[in-house]
């Protein structure tokens, strides 16, 4: 029988373990005080990722053809939630808040319940998909500029931006996502996409909050047909505009749809949206 | 790096596959070949996984399991929202009109059991028995298991079971229907049927599929001087048996706080109204937090409180009527409980308290008398099961549960061997349990379509002065290898 060498044995050993230590550096995130390594990301990506968003991160998982929003695709690096101008890449925060929160109206379900390392590690794995990553740096976000007061005026104003911005055309004179050009919108997969309904639930895609709602429109939806605005209304604008967003959200009870159903105009536009149905939203107070 | 390169990727992901079924085929071949095994059927495995769920939603098993049937924390958080996942889609409305959420699960198996000093006949022993070696092999299959559930509209969820043993005999292991989300928060949720107690380490997903271990010990240990006498209802219960009744509970959004309060029948989840007019409560709390890089880690407590008749306040041709059990007593199982994780590896630790009124202790009806010396049975049980998870293709598990006794219904004397009806029990540890199994199970494929798994198992128990004749050690060892799957 061979004998076996054991200090010869113990170096073999050493070595395999050292050689994934002696690669070629990780890809990192870094959130706060939390930073996410790639190679556990990894793991938790081939766990709970890869059906829909694919092996290979360009958003063709097995689930993929099955949805009527394609999964994002990793490899072009486009995304849709960020705080950066339109065109730029997002922070690594806006990436763990996209995990974090889901999108409403897909079948990205929220991860709140992964730890933060556990979704840092996921957005250090994400981002070694595309080279972009490599060659550019993440945009710088945008200000947003403390927000102005609730008056019924500038729900008014802000009804007259939706007009005048032809937001509509999308979104519906009563936001629910049915104006004329609707149904012609398509994303950069080449799918149709509908617009955000307004009336149908509380969240938006890349958030709930009012300043969700102003980065929304002063960044854009990469990808989508929703452009920045960033260029053509002032921040103040901006405000006027969420304000009265927030009123086309007639199930939600927003201090705005409170305020616009004190006057007149609002308590009957609002009464006149208001429809029986089902339910949509999460059931669970934002 | 880098980009990753996305072929070796996925090359690499894949490549993992052959190598572990080699090492699963090796470790499972060397399990059937190397160990004794068995002479019991096989219990129905009644165990959940959903493919329904996955269809449904598109994800893969690997979300919410960490490996099928074992939930996952995210699992976990999407069962207490009413297998909803939040995400506007939960609706049914919003279902293809061809979805059905069904799914079957059966585990075709080779398996061997043995039992050693089980009393058996023998026409020249005294008292004309004596105590063999009983041992059996063979291909055999698991009960069938059809689940569905899902939801019925938004935030009003539902599961039934209809559940066979392997002859084909059906009975409804769950039914239950839940308003989730009451008020708009995920604080109140409403749940109304036979269901699962909401015990943090789940048998219904347990990862063990043998005779010996298919179930948890302590969920199910009763003294063995809880026998009944003439004229005594016979007490059986388990916190692993699902219960009927209605239970309130109530999360965190994360998940990470958990509570449940459970009223419910005290007979054991079967139907009918067989026993008596009495109830019971099931009551649980844990935490989660986060340790570093390390996972998440979740402590918690469990206690439920119930009683039991003890004879039938009137009976029909000496048959008790059902429904009129008098004389209730009671009994409790309380405790503790810790899952730790670290990385890949986790551990579940829990501790049990168990005591039993002395009239259910020792099978006497309250009408009647207790035995001299007769008190109430009191037991202690540990349980640590740990598991390795390579991947979510390939996970190691391994469990011991023990039970002591700390105090017998009786009194210690006698000879060594316990006889139903005498007032003695040979040895204060009369009864004590270990049980040990290890097991591996081997996912060819992840899909969001169906399960598959490997599964290869070796578990023995060991009860202390339990044989029929001679008062020795009864041992059980039960050996498993088969595929696991649900569609």
């Amino acid at each position: 029988m061979r004998k076996i060498n054991i200090s010869k044995l113990f170096v073999v050993i050493a070595i395999l373990l050292a050689t994934p230590l002696l690669g070629s550096a990780q890809d990192e995130s870094h959130i706060g005080k939390v930073t996410g390594n790639e190679g556990r990301g990894r793991q938790f990506y081939f766990r709970y990722c890869w059906g829909c968003h694919g092996f290979r991160g360009n958003g063709d998982g097995e689930n993929a053809p099955y949805l009527n929003i394609l999964p994002r695709n990793f490899v072009a690096a486009s995304f849709k939630c960020r705080s950066t101008p339109t065109g730029t890449l997002p922070t690594d925060e806006d990436l763990f808040n996209s995990i974090r929160r889901g999108f409403v109206n897909t079948n990205m379900p929220s991860w709140i319940t992964l730890t933060d390392q556990n979704r840092a590690d996921l957005i250090a794995f994400i981002k070694s998909f595309s080279p972009r990553w490599k060659t550019e740096k993440a945009g710088t976000p945008i200000n947003v500029p403390a927000e102005t007061p609730l008056t019924v005026q500038s729900i008014q104003h802000g009804q007259q931006l939706f007009q005048k911005l032809e937001c509509w055309k999308c979104h519906g004179q009563e936001g629910r996502g049915d104006g004329p050009s609707a149904s012609t919108l398509t994303d950069s997969n080449d799918q149709p996409i509908r617009p955000y309904n307004f009336a149908a639930g509380s969240r938006f895609k890349c958030g709930t909050t009012n300043h969700d709602l102003y980065k929304i429109f002063m960044t854009g939806l990469d990808g989508t047909p929703m452009p920045s605005f960033a260029d053509v209304i002032k921040p103040e604008e901006a405000w006027d505009l969420v304000h009265y967003l927030r009123t086309l959200q007639i199930r939600h009870n927003s201090p705005e749809l409170a305020l616009w159903l004190t006057t007149k105009e609002g308590a009957a536009i609002v009464s006149a949206q208001r429809v029986s149905g089902t339910p949509t939203g999460s059931g669970v107070n934002q | 790096m880098h980009s990753v390169d996305a072929s070796s990727l996925t090359r690499k992901s894949f490549r993992v596959g052959p190598s572990l079924l080699g090492t699963f085929l090796t470790f499972a071949f060397l399990l059937a070949v190397g160990y004794p095994s068995s002479a019991a059927p096989l219990s129905a495995i009644k165990v959940h996984a959903l493919p329904a769920f996955a269809r449904k939603y598109g994800l893969p098993c690997s979300s919410c399991h960490l490996a099928w049937p074992m939930l996952s924390p995210f699992g976990q958080a999407f069962k207490d929202n009413g297998y909803q996942l939040g995400n506007d889609r939960d609706a049914p409305i919003y279902q293809s009109p061809a979805y059905w959420p069904v799914t079957f699960r059966i585990t075709p198996i080779w398996h061997r059991e043995n039992e050693t000093n089980a009393g058996v006949d023998s026409a020249t022993a005294p008292g004309g028995q004596t105590e063999a070696s009983l041992t059996t092999h063979g291909f055999d299959w698991s009960g069938l298991d059809f689940h569905t559930g899902g939801t019925l509209a938004k935030n009003v969820s539902f599961y039934v079971l209809p559940s066979s043993d392997n002859t084909g005999a059906f009975h409804f292991e769950t039914v239950m229907a839940r308003l989730d989300n009451l008020a708009g928060t995920t604080w109140l949720n409403v749940k109304l049927g036979k269901f699962e107690l909401d015990n943090l380490l789940s048998e219904k997903r347990i990862l063990t599929l043998t005779n010996v271990a298919g179930v948890y010990t302590n969920y199910h240990y009763q003294p063995l001087t809880e026998v009944a006498s003439p004229g005594a209802i016979p007490f059986v219960f388990g916190i692993g048996d699902n219960q009927d009744g209605l239970e309130v509970m109530g999360h965190s959004k994360d998940d990470r706080t958990r509570y449940s309060v459970a009223l419910l029948s005290s007979n054991d989840g079967t139907p009918g109204l067989p026993t008596c007019r009495c109830y019971a409560t099931f009551l649980t709390a844990s935490q989660a937090f986060q340790v570093g890089s390390l996972g998440l880690q979740r402590i918690g407590a469990f206690d439920y409180i119930g009683e039991w008749p003890t004879y039938y306040q009137f009976t029909q041709g000496g048959n008790g009527v059902a429904g009129t059990g008098i004389g209730n007593k009671s009994y409790y199982r309380a405790g503790l409980i810790g899952q730790f994780f670290i990385k890949k590896y986790d551990l579940t630790a829990m501790y049990f308290h168990s005591s039993d009124n002395a009239y259910l202790g020792t099978g006497t009806p309250a009408n009647q008398p207790l035995p001299v010396g007769a008190q109430k049975p009191v037991w202690n049980g540990g349980l640590f099961e740990s598991h390795y998870t390579f991947s979510p293709q390939f996970i190691l598990i391994q469990r011991v549960e023990l039970v002591r006794m700390s105090q017998q219904a009786f009194q210690i004397g006698g000879g060594p061997v316990y006889v139903p009806g005498s007032d003695e029990v040979p040895s204060a540890s009369f009864g004590n349990e270990n049980v040990y199994a290890i097991a591996g199970r081997y996912y060819p494929f992840i899909s969001s379509r169906a399960g598959f798994a490997f599964h290869g198992e070796y578990a023995f128990s060991h009860q202390s002065g339990a044989s029929p004749v001679t008062g020795r050690n009864l041992d059980f060892s039960s050996l498993l290898a088969g595929f696991d799957f649900a569609f």
